[in-house]
Formats: C-alpha cells, structure tokens, sequence
C-alpha cells in the first residue's frame, strides 16, 4: 500500500506584518508583503512528508493557488522542508476570495496529476486558512473530487497494516472525536497536527528547486469571480484600551485585587 | 420572502438555541431540519418556535457525527425545505460538513459568522484582524453562526409533530469509534468559564534566582484553574515548546493556544500571565470582555493598550498569593 498524499496549502502575509484592509476589498501593499505558507497548510505538509517517508512508495504533492512571484519566494522557504511535487496555479490568495470559487482550481489541478489514483488519493490541507479563515475550500474540494470521507480539525493520523486509519479530529470543550476509516480516499484538513517544523534540509531544497521552478513556469494564470460576497465594510477593530499600569504593588495587594475582580 | 431553514444536529445544544433564535429573527419563512439518532427530543424543545415545519433526519446511521452520513442527511434536508437561507449552529459537527452541502446545494456559504443583521453577516478575516459587514444575493446562501453570539432562544417546549425525510446513504467507510479526553484532572479547557487563565512562554525561563521552576508553574496554575474553574490557554511559543519535547507543562498541548494559529475564545475575563507577544493578546482576546496582565515588563507593548490593567509583577509570586486566598475562602 502506498499513498498519493496531495497538499492544498496557499499563502498568507507573515503573522508578524500589520494588516490594513483597503478598497476592494484587499490589503494594503498585499503584494510587497512577506507571505508565508499558510500555517495549517504548513502543518499538514510535515505530517504528509512523514507519512510518505513511512510508507514506501508514497509520494507528496503541493498544490497551491497563489500569485506565481509570491509564490516562488515562499518555496524557497518550504522547498528546504520536505520532498514534494508542486503543482501551481496562478490566482489570487486573498482572504477576500470565495472558497467556492479557489476549490475547484484546486480540484482540477488535483485531477490532472498523471496517474492519480483514487484508491491511493489523501487531500491533506489546514482545516482553515489564516487568510479566509472558513474551513470551507478543503471540503468542496473532497465534494468535487467525489470523497466522502472527510476529517476537519485533525491532529492525528496512524495507518494500520490493513491500509485503514485512525483519525482524531478536534471537537469541543479540548476533546478529540476518534474515527477509523477503511482507506483512501479521504480529505484531511489538518489542525496543528503533533509534529514539530523539521529543520531545513539543503539536499531536499536542491531536489526540490529542480523541479519547482519549471512548476512555476508551467502554472497557468486563472481568474476568479469577485462578485459573489458583497462587502459593505472591512474594517479594523477599534479596541485601543487605556491600560492601567501597576507598578510597586505588593504581590499579595494584587492578589486580592485579581481574586476580587474574577469573583465580581 | 426568504425561506429559511434551522438547520442543526439534535444534541446540539446551547449553540443550536443561539442560532434559532438568530434564524428566527431573519424573518421570512422559518423551517426547522434537525437529523441524529433521535430528533423528537429536541423538536419537543422547541416546539414554540413557530416553524412552518419541522422536518428530520433519524436513525442509527445519523448517530454518529461522519461527514457521509451526516452530508446525506442536510443535503436531504435542505432539498426537502426549499431553503433560501440556511443557518446551522458551528459546532464541529455542522462545520465538518456545511460547506460540503452548500456545494451539493449549487449553494454558497459563509462560517464563523459572528453576526446578524439587516441583510448582512459580521464575520473576520485574517485571523479576527478586520471585521467585515458582508452579503450574498446567491441562493441557497449557508450561514454558520459561531456560538456565544446570540441570545439563546427560550420559547416554551411542547410535542412537536415532526416530518421524516428519507436520505439515500453512500456506502460508510468510516466508523466514530470514541471521544479522547484528557483526565479530568487534566481538563484545562472550557467554553463556559467566565474567566480565561492565559499563560505564557516565562513560566518556563529562568527566575531569579538562575532556575527554571516548571514543576511549580504547573501546581499553581493548575491550582488557579481548580479552584476558579477558569479555563487556560496558551500563547503559540509555550505550547511549541512541548511540541519540541521540552519537559513543561505537563497538561499544556496545541488544543490550548489562542491567537493567530489558535482559537479565539469567548470568556468574561481573561488573565494573562508571563505571555510577550501579539497572539495572545491581540487575536487570542479579541472576544475577551475584561482583560488583565501579569508581566515583569512595564513597557510590554502587547499588553499595553491591549489590558485593561497590567499588574508589573513577579506572576509566580503573585498567583503563589492569588491560590492562596482562594484556597482560604
């Protein structure tokens, strides 16, 4: 038994940079600034590239709907990660975009990976992304692929010897539901996963690079619908709040404060 | 006039009360589609709503919470009621599958919403970083509401005639076999507490006196939780510390972090201690009423501005008293 582990996984501003929505709507200076792989998206990618690396004969793919310059910058930073094929599309990775319409490039591109074989097939991607943040893309993706096992907010994955697996998924109150599901295929949109970010590996960036430049070249330029959602505002939250500093308080004056304010 | 469905799971609880009522307040048509092992019970409940109809799903098949049976059972649902406008609680339950549906609908769907009103949704983008007013002229649009969102409808309960819908199930290669929960003595996690206990990545450095206290931070934060029942979270740096087999805190996983690559939990008032940094007290609180800050740090810029008050102190020392007094009451 061996898996065609697919990633759908695109890009998003740096947690790190400020964020300003403009008219659009869009962010503001969206393309200067620094992306990174969206951080789900990023967490699935390690635990496709260890199930691959566990089960012989499996391989990994990426695909990925992004701006084709951005896109590049960032596998520069994924490719020293893990050993994958990246197969690129050429569209927006706005937050701002419907999921209903980014799924089905996803879908298509999925579908024209030669020899894809559905009895082999797991759509690995984030349960949501940090930029749309709808849990929405992976599950039509499953729908217009025709899977009907899917698993959102996984953490965990173990394969048995008969080609089933054990997933746990997230559900309330910091509980996992367990699920054993016959086989592939099945769509798994991760949540943190367990594993933790490899370190770079320049021998895997140097695999990777060969071929993920010529995928760039290759990536076809979509356009999407951006007339589905009507935005009537897209806004800051104003949460300024003039902040109390206590300085030179004793501890067990503070004490009594905080066990006065929780028990208010 | 808009038809619109309530569309919920049968034990869904407080958030499926949230979104009738929230549904309700839509106007229009209203029907109710529930489906699970059992529907009647919670039809009973809340037979006063003034549905049109109440239409269901039942049997043992609809037990367990699986994306095929539970896909069958909405899609047949939302077929069967004709809906414009379907609103289903977010429970993981419903957000496992209602983009799914939506699609199988020819419909469109917005998640996460947090509110309601006048046409439009509220929802957040880019990790609860901008707030957006939006909507769809596209019909069946699906909308799922976050829970702690909306008031909780309260109608009186009666007998509830309900309508069965046939659903054609696929062939189930999936099995819910069990829920994993941590020992109760170790459940740190809590929708409903009033109170938010965050922690952050200095419980586990070094002190003063040149050595880390990780046994003690453990004690007296899970002793705070104890005894408040307050709920924990967790900033990303502490949580990744245990992902990289750090011996910390023995009860700290991934499921605790707030903030960008977190949850953004709903509580009264939250208490950070130890956290530097934006996520968990940016986006960790952006649905935290009350907030304040422990940390040794006066020109802490994450909490500035960010709190409500910040205490400039020693948080082992200040929690050591804080444990204290509640232990005393």
């Amino acid at each position: 038994m061996s898996y065609q582990i697919v990633v759908c996984g695109s890009i998003v501003p740096d947690p790190l940079q400020t964020l300003e929505p403009v008219a659009g709507p869009a962010l503001k200076n969206e393309m200067m600034l620094p992306s990174v792989l969206d951080p789900w998206a990023w967490h699935s990618l390690f635990e496709a590239a260890h199930l691959a690396k566990n089960v012989a004969g499996s391989k990994v793919y990426l695909v990925s709907v992004a701006p084709k310059a951005k896109l590049q910058q960032v596998m520069m930073t994924v490719g020293q990660k893990a050993p994958f094929e990246l197969i690129a599309v050429d569209g927006p990775a706005s937050g701002f975009t419907d999921a209903a319409e980014i799924a089905p490039l996803l879908a298509d591109a999925i579908k024209s990976i030669p020899g894809l074989d559905q009895s082999k097939l797991l759509v690995f991607g984030g349960w949501e992304s940090a930029s749309r943040g709808a849990g929405s893309t992976m599950q039509i993706v499953g729908e217009l692929l025709g899977i009907v096992n899917q698993f959102q907010g996984v953490d965990k994955l173990t394969v048995g010897a008969d080609g089933s697996f054990e997933i746990l998924e997230r559900i309330e109150g910091g509980k996992h539901q367990v699920s054993k599901c016959a086989g592939a295929p099945a769509v798994l949109g991760w949540a943190t996963g367990s594993l933790p970010e490899p370190p770079n590996n320049p021998q895997i960036g140097m695999q990777n690079m060969r071929a993920i430049m010529p995928a760039l070249q290759k990536a076809k330029p979509t356009k999407v619908a951006t007339d589905a959602v009507k935005f009537a505002s897209v806004a800051l939250p104003k949460q300024q709040r003039q902040t109390k500093i206590v300085k030179d308080m004793p501890a067990d004056e503070i004490a009594k404060e905080i066990v006065a304010w929780i028990q208010e | 006039m808009e038809t619109v469905l309530f569309l919920s799971h049968a034990d869904a609880g407080k958030p499926a009360l949230e979104t009738l009522a929230a549904a309700k307040a839509l106007g229009g048509t209203l029907v109710v589609g529930l489906f699970g092992a059992d529907v009647q019970a919670f039809a009973n409940e809340i037979a006063g709503c003034r549905a049109t109809k109440i239409l269901g799903v039942a049997g043992a098949d609809f037990a367990q919470a699986r994306y095929a049976s539970d896909a069958a059972a909405a899609e047949a649902l939302v077929k069967a009621s004709k809906a414009t406008i379907v609103v289903a609680p977010a429970t993981s339950r419903m957000n496992r599958i209602v983009s799914g549906v939506a699609h199988r609908c020819g419909g469109r769907a917005d998640t996460h919403v947090t509110g309601l009103a006048g046409g439009n949704i509220t929802r957040w983008y880019y990790r609860q970083r901008m707030e957006s007013q939006q909507s769809r002229t596209h019909r069946p649009w699906f909308i799922a509401l976050d829970p702690g969102c909306h008031a909780a409808y309260a109608g009186a309960p009666g007998t509830a005639t309900v309508e069965a819908v046939s659903v054609v199930l696929p062939a189930m290669k999936t099995q819910v076999t069990g829920v994993k929960a941590p020992e109760s003595s170790q459940q740190t996690i809590r929708p409903d507490a009033k109170v938010l206990l965050v922690a952050g990545a200095g419980w586990t450095k070094k002190q003063p006196d040149g050595q880390t206290h990780v046994p003690e931070a453990a004690d007296l934060i899970m002793g705070f939780l104890n005894a408040t029942k307050a709920s924990l979270g967790s900033s990303k740096s502490l949580v990744d510390l245990s992902g990289e087999g750090q011996a910390v805190l023995p009860f700290m996983s991934h499921l605790n972090q707030i903030g960008q690559t977190g949850s953004t939990p709903r509580h009264a008032k939250g208490l950070s201690t130890c956290c530097h940094g934006e996520e968990p007290h940016a986006v960790g609180w952006r649905f935290i009423g009350e907030r304040r800050a422990i940390n040794l740090d006066a020109n802490c810029g994450w909490a500035r501005g960010k709190a409500d008050v910040l205490y400039v102190a020693d948080a082992f020392a200040v929690m050591r008293k804080v444990n204290e007094l509640l232990a005393s009451q």
